[in-house]
């Protein structure tokens, strides 16, 4: 309802005030170029593009972010050291760090995917390390009492499930902020992608491209977290008896 | 079965400063015995128990279990905890299972095994439950389960039943007895709650506070079950709250600081003997 309000308003507006086309543009432009868009496999294609980046990126820094979270809450050396640094990194913005990635990888796709993994990946560890500092001892205690050890079998059956919901905060965020890297890089470096089409977009003045590009981004985000993420989250918090 | 051999027990704290919290705990208990370690709050119950278990290895004096020195936790000594300390993310039926799968027990027998024991605490309603639908006397039979089905030598109990309501805690009382009578399991038994101890110990060992250290001991040599009627426990339950009365006045006047203390010790003994469970 609201949508077709929003709609609504802005077809209107683009009439009132009489925008140029080249600035923004209007509903229907936009509405064309879409199907457009779809129908030449080009919107297509970048979504496959940038989802394809997004999937490495995201698996490299789920897998090293949790290593790294896991060693920082089993050694103390290591967290007062590396952990400290990750702290700090975790604070730059990922895209800081394409002018290294341009130098080391050259204008491609590696560029592209290690800034987007690398925001990602110091959530993740943080995330991981909150989570396992706070299993409750008991249930270490009670693990180790019903013959676990303190190897594999306790990583596997009690810290990570016990961490759990940490986790899954972990990689929701984790996942928002490679998005926004990933579109970001995309922009800069080259690769067909989301990105990249907004920058192409740009150069033929084609307004009803870039906004495409915006929705599509908004949609795919908004999708991926509502309907995986807080869903997978909602669920965890009610089986751990943790909703309120 | 268990020999806790002349044991200190002393806590650096986070200051830096040190703190005795068991000095020469000596004492041991037959292969079958039932045995209640009984004081006050703060006396190094959970102490002593964590250090049979194997949780905590920094202390002095030996703690053999079956002649060998304790390394480190283990099946063959499962601790039941005051917290129940059930895996919220499995099942009622997952948690029981759980150690048999570190045994390496198959996935078929491990619940089957499993099923039976949870039929013995009358949880099989519940078996497919994660721990916070279930009711605190309900997560602790759970928890009695998941201990019971790895069928230990030793069972080390840390206060069980403390956070239950009375009628619950005298149903679990008699289940615990029989599972007892049945399986003729040595169990540690820790509570501050002297009939409790009474009712279902062999004997009960009795600590003072600061440092931790075993005051007395008490046989209750009552007929098996156990008959809360029988006027010898209430005779056992008396000596053993006279001797508790002047450690409770030490605790009362440490709590509450010397100042606000004064009542005669007499009325202190009087109220607690008259009162419910006769706890401390
Ligand atoms: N990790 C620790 N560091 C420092 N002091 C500790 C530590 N653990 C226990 N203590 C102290 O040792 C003493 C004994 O503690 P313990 O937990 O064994 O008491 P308890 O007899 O089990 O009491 P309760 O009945 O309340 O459970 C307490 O005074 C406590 O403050
Ligand atoms: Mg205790």
């Amino acid at each position: 309802m609201f949508l077709i309000v929003l709609l609504v308003a802005w077809e209107a507006a683009y009439r009132i005030i009489g925008w140029e086309s080249w600035k923004f543009p209007s509903l229907f432009q936009t509405i064309e170029s879409f199907y457009t868009g779809f129908a030449h496999g080009q919107l297509l294609e970048a979504i496959m593009n940038s989802l394809r980046r997004l999937l490495i990126a995201f698996a490299i820094s789920i897998s090293v972010g949790m290593l790294l979270g896991f060693m920082f809450a089993k050694w103390k050396a290591i967290d007062d050291t590396i952990g400290f640094v990750v702290i700090a990194l975790q604070t730059v913005p990922s895209i800081a760090w394409l002018p290294f990635a341009i130098i080391w990888f050259g204008f491609n796709d590696k560029s592209v995917i290690f800034i987007t993994a690398l925001g990602a990946t110091w959530t993740m560890a943080i995330a991981t390390r909150t989570g396992i500092k706070n299993i409750s001892p008991i249930y270490i205690r009670a693990a180790q009492t019903l013959g676990t050890g303190n190897g594999w079998k306790m990583f596997m059956q009690i810290l990570i499930p016990g961490s759990f919901p940490h986790l899954i905060t972990g990689v929701r965020v984790a996942w928002a902020f490679a998005w926004r890297a990933l579109v970001a890089g995309e922009l800069i470096a080259n690769g067909a992608g989301l990105g990249q089409l907004l920058q192409d977009g740009r150069g033929l003045g084609d307004t009803a491209l870039m906004l495409n590009v915006v929705i599509i981004i908004a949609v795919l985000g908004t999708i991926s977290d509502h309907f995986c993420f807080k869903k997978l989250e909602d669920k965890l918090l009610i089986r751990y008896g943790l909703d309120k | 079965m268990i020999n806790v051999d002349n044991v200190n027990k002393i806590f650096t704290q986070r200051d830096g400063n040190t703190f005795q919290a068991l000095d020469n705990v000596d004492f041991s208990i037959k292969k079958g015995e039932f045995v209640s370690l009984l004081g006050p709050s703060g006396c190094g119950k959970s102490t002593v128990l964590n250090l049979i278990a194997g949780f905590d290895k920094s202390y002095e004096g030996h703690i053999k279990v079956n002649g060998a020195e304790v390394k480190e936790p283990g099946p063959d000594r499962v601790v039941v905890f005051q917290e129940h300390g059930l895996f919220p993310w499995l099942t009622v039926l997952e948690n029981v299972a759980f150690g048999l799968k570190q045994k390496g027990i198959g996935k078929k027998e491990r619940l089957e095994l499993a099923r039976e024991q949870i039929r013995t605490v009358h949880l099989s309603k519940f078996a497919d439950r994660y721990p916070h639908e279930l009711s605190g006397g309900m997560k602790q039979r759970a928890a009695i389960a998941r201990a019971l089905v790895m069928d230990p030598q030793i069972l080390l109990m840390d206060e069980p039943f403390a956070a239950l309501d009375e009628q619950t805690r005298l149903v679990l009382h008699q289940e615990l007895e029989d599972i007892w009578l049945k399986t003729g399991k040595t169990i540690l038994f820790i509570t501050h709650n002297i009939r409790e101890a009474v009712m279902l110990s062999d004997r009960v060992l009795v600590m003072s506070t600061r440092p931790g250290t075993i005051k007395k001991e008490f046989n209750v040599q009552a007929a098996r079950p156990r008959d809360s009627a029988d006027s010898l426990l209430h005779h056992v339950e008396k000596a053993i709250m006279e001797c508790l009365a002047d450690e409770l006045e030490k605790v009362v006047k440490e709590e509450m600081g010397d100042d606000t203390y004064s009542l005669k010790k007499n009325s202190v003994f009087d109220r607690t003997f008259g009162g419910m469970g006769g706890g401390i």
